[in-house]
């Protein structure tokens, strides 16, 4: 199956970045990879190094966006945190789509008790909201970094298993399935050659638009301490450093918000043109 | 009707038992020896082994889960490790704080995005849509972690027109027999205290409000433009009614119905954001007990505020989805 096949073709790929909001969105996303991957290059001093005398020091050349209280560099830590915010896609959202995809596969190819039993179980993680089911995870496995992606993951879990089970109830209705099932192909490899490959493009859209949610839920776990913890510099966990810091510098808290922000803005304004180009009820 | 409301009722209960399931399975599997967090780790083993025999946790998982369930049915998750209270009385405790914070932030988001949508759908195309729309897409990626800080920093700290947190200034104390703060304020009759309530907040409130407002400013917008197109506001106009009649009792009553659901699936957001809005608001409501729960590994508290948290929410999307039912006759007729 080529790309061409799952998106539905170069050109509405280009249709759907025509749009302004969507280049700025791809602008952004590919500043964040490259700053993730360029973070040792680029940081102007070690983000773990300790430096008590110029604690607390405001934004100057020496260090472009100030120091936190133990004089270590807020910018090289705000680009090491992108890398964290990065691990966290991959996981969080990683392990979702994952396990989404084959409870989605699973129960739509199969349908009857396993369709059943799936749907309930997903049914019960939505009575959850989303991040009080994220903290009873990590009240469970205890808090860590690790711990709190995989929260993240598994609050998401119900969206792809939903999705892909639509797009599963639609697609194994479809002419080429129903001439694979003729010819004798098992359920195994209908599922995996014909089903999820005609059943992607709408998951790629829900990863790029959970892409930037991931990010925000895992700093706001990091942010009340069940993530990350010190000396990461998680966003989140720079977030909390400088709370308690923000009526005298205000510039510890303000710059790990606004990657933040810009990096949430970035996968949504991406997602949000995808999602106008290829689902015709969003448009 | 009736058939439907049965149908629902059904499916609640088997949701609020899949939620009991959860709430113990994740809780059974704490870091950690319950008897040990209990007694501290220089407790001789025969006297964890009599508090693990008086727990119940020497039992077969299914009679911990049957004892864990009858618990839960009558309110009783046991004593708070950390003050040795009633678990779910410290919920229900905390609960009007976060309460009155998601209602404020609620009411806020739809007092102005439903109008916002409504005039931006009108002026489609113009400066003022794109005014309109353009915050709405900084809105949505908003951590609102962060817009608190930056707010307090903002009126509180540089402009002073607003207090730093909590829910009423330190050394004023005042009898809270709703838990409500506007409301207990009222109850005083002091004046005076209603307004500091009221200026506690605003900024909690609108922080909270962020997310909801771009989404129902969105959502109001397109739905409002998919009903303007429509047939029947065609024939509407083309029967000569005027433009506000079709726009009051054609476009925006049908345009309103799906905005309604957006609004209470807002409620999941509303509850997950008090969880840090309290936080930095020093706000003493649910979401920071349960925090603080976590952190101090309080898990009678955690599974209380858990299991309290998922049938609220159950419960408000059922309502919604009998006022939408009732709004829309379709749906109860499926």
């Amino acid at each position: 199956m080529s790309e061409s096949a799952v998106l539905g073709g170069p050109a509405r790929l280009g249709g759907a970045l025509a749009r302004p909001a969507a280049r700025i969105g791809l602008g952004i996303v590919l500043l964040f990879l490259f700053l993730c991957a360029a973070a040792p290059l680029i940081a102007p001093h070690d983000p773990y190094e300790q430096e008590l005398m110029s604690a607390l020091q405001p934004p100057s050349l020496t260090h472009p966006l100030g120091t936190d209280q133990y004089g270590r560099d807020v910018a090289s830590r705000v680009l090491y945190g992108a890398r964290y915010a990065l691990l966290a896609i991959v996981v969080g959202d990683g392990l979702a789509l994952a396990l989404g995809t084959a409870m989605g596969l699973v129960g739509g190819y199969l349908g009857g008790a396993a369709d059943a039993v799936i749907m309930r179980l997903t049914d019960v993680l939505l009575a959850f909201p989303y991040l009080l089911l994220a903290l009873i995870i990590v009240a469970a496995l205890g808090p860590s970094l690790l711990h709190s992606m995989i929260a993240i993951g598994i609050v998401y879990t119900p969206q792809y298993a939903r999705l892909v089970r639509g797009q599963v109830l639609s697609v194994r209705q479809s002419d080429f399935v129903r001439a694979a099932r003729a010819l004798g192909a098992s359920s195994g490899r209908i599922v995996l050659r014909h089903v999820a490959p005609n059943s992607l493009s709408p998951v790629i859209i829900m990863a790029t638009l959970q892409a930037g949610s991931v990010v925000v839920e895992t700093a706001g776990l990091s942010f009340l301490g069940l993530g990350a913890q010190p000396p990461s510099p998680d966003w989140g966990a720079l977030l909390a450093d400088g709370q308690n810091y923000f009526l005298t510098a205000w510039w510890i808290a303000t710059f790990p918000g606004l990657a933040i922000f810009i990096a949430v803005l970035g996968f949504n304004l991406l997602g949000d043109a995808l999602r106008r180009e290829f689902d015709p009820r969003a448009r | 009707m009736l058939d439907y409301l049965a149908g629902r009722f059904g499916q609640l209960l088997l949701v609020l038992f899949g939620v009991s399931v959860v709430v113990f399975v994740t809780m059974h599997r704490l870091p950690g020896d319950v008897a040990t967090l209990l007694l501290g780790d220089r407790a001789t083993v025969a006297s964890l082994a009599r508090l693990r025999h008086q727990l119940g946790l020497d039992q077969p998982v299914i009679v911990q889960y049957w004892r864990f369930l009858a618990g839960a049915l009558s309110g009783d998750f046991g004593t708070s490790l950390r003050d040795n209270r009633p678990a779910f009385g410290e919920v229900l405790g905390a609960f009007p704080v976060t309460l009155e914070l998601t209602l404020s932030a609620l009411l806020l988001a739809i007092a102005i995005g439903v109008p916002l949508g409504v005039v931006a759908a009108l002026k489609e195309g113009t400066w003022i849509d794109t005014a309109i729309t353009t915050p709405t897409l900084f809105g949505v990626s908003m951590p609102v972690f962060w817009l608190g800080l930056m707010a307090l920093l903002l009126f509180s700290e540089k402009l002073g027109w607003l207090p730093v947190g909590g829910i009423m200034p330190i050394g004023i104390h005042m009898a809270r027999p709703t838990g409500l703060s506007i409301v207990d304020a009222a109850l005083s009759g002091r004046a005076a205290l209603v307004w500091q309530a009221v200026l506690h907040l605003i900024l909690p409130a609108a922080t909270l409000a962020t997310i909801p407002l771009a989404l129902i400013t969105r959502i109001t917008r397109g739905e409002m433009l998919a009903s303007m197109h429509l047939e029947y506001v065609r024939t509407a106009r083309a029967k000569g009614l005027p433009e506000g009649r079709v726009i009051r009792a054609h476009i925006l009553r049908n345009a309103l119905i799906p905005v309604w659901t957006v609004i209470g699936l807002q409620l999941g957001l509303l509850l997950s954001g008090a969880v840090l809005t309290e936080t930095i608001f020093s706000l003493p409501g649910l979401g920071r007990l349960m925090v603080d729960a976590i952190l101090a590994r309080d898990y009678p508290v955690v599974q209380a505020g858990a299991v309290f948290v998922a049938t609220v929410f159950v419960l408000v999307n059922l309502g919604v989805d009998l006022c939408y039912a009732v709004l829309d006759p379709r749906i109860r007729r499926r």
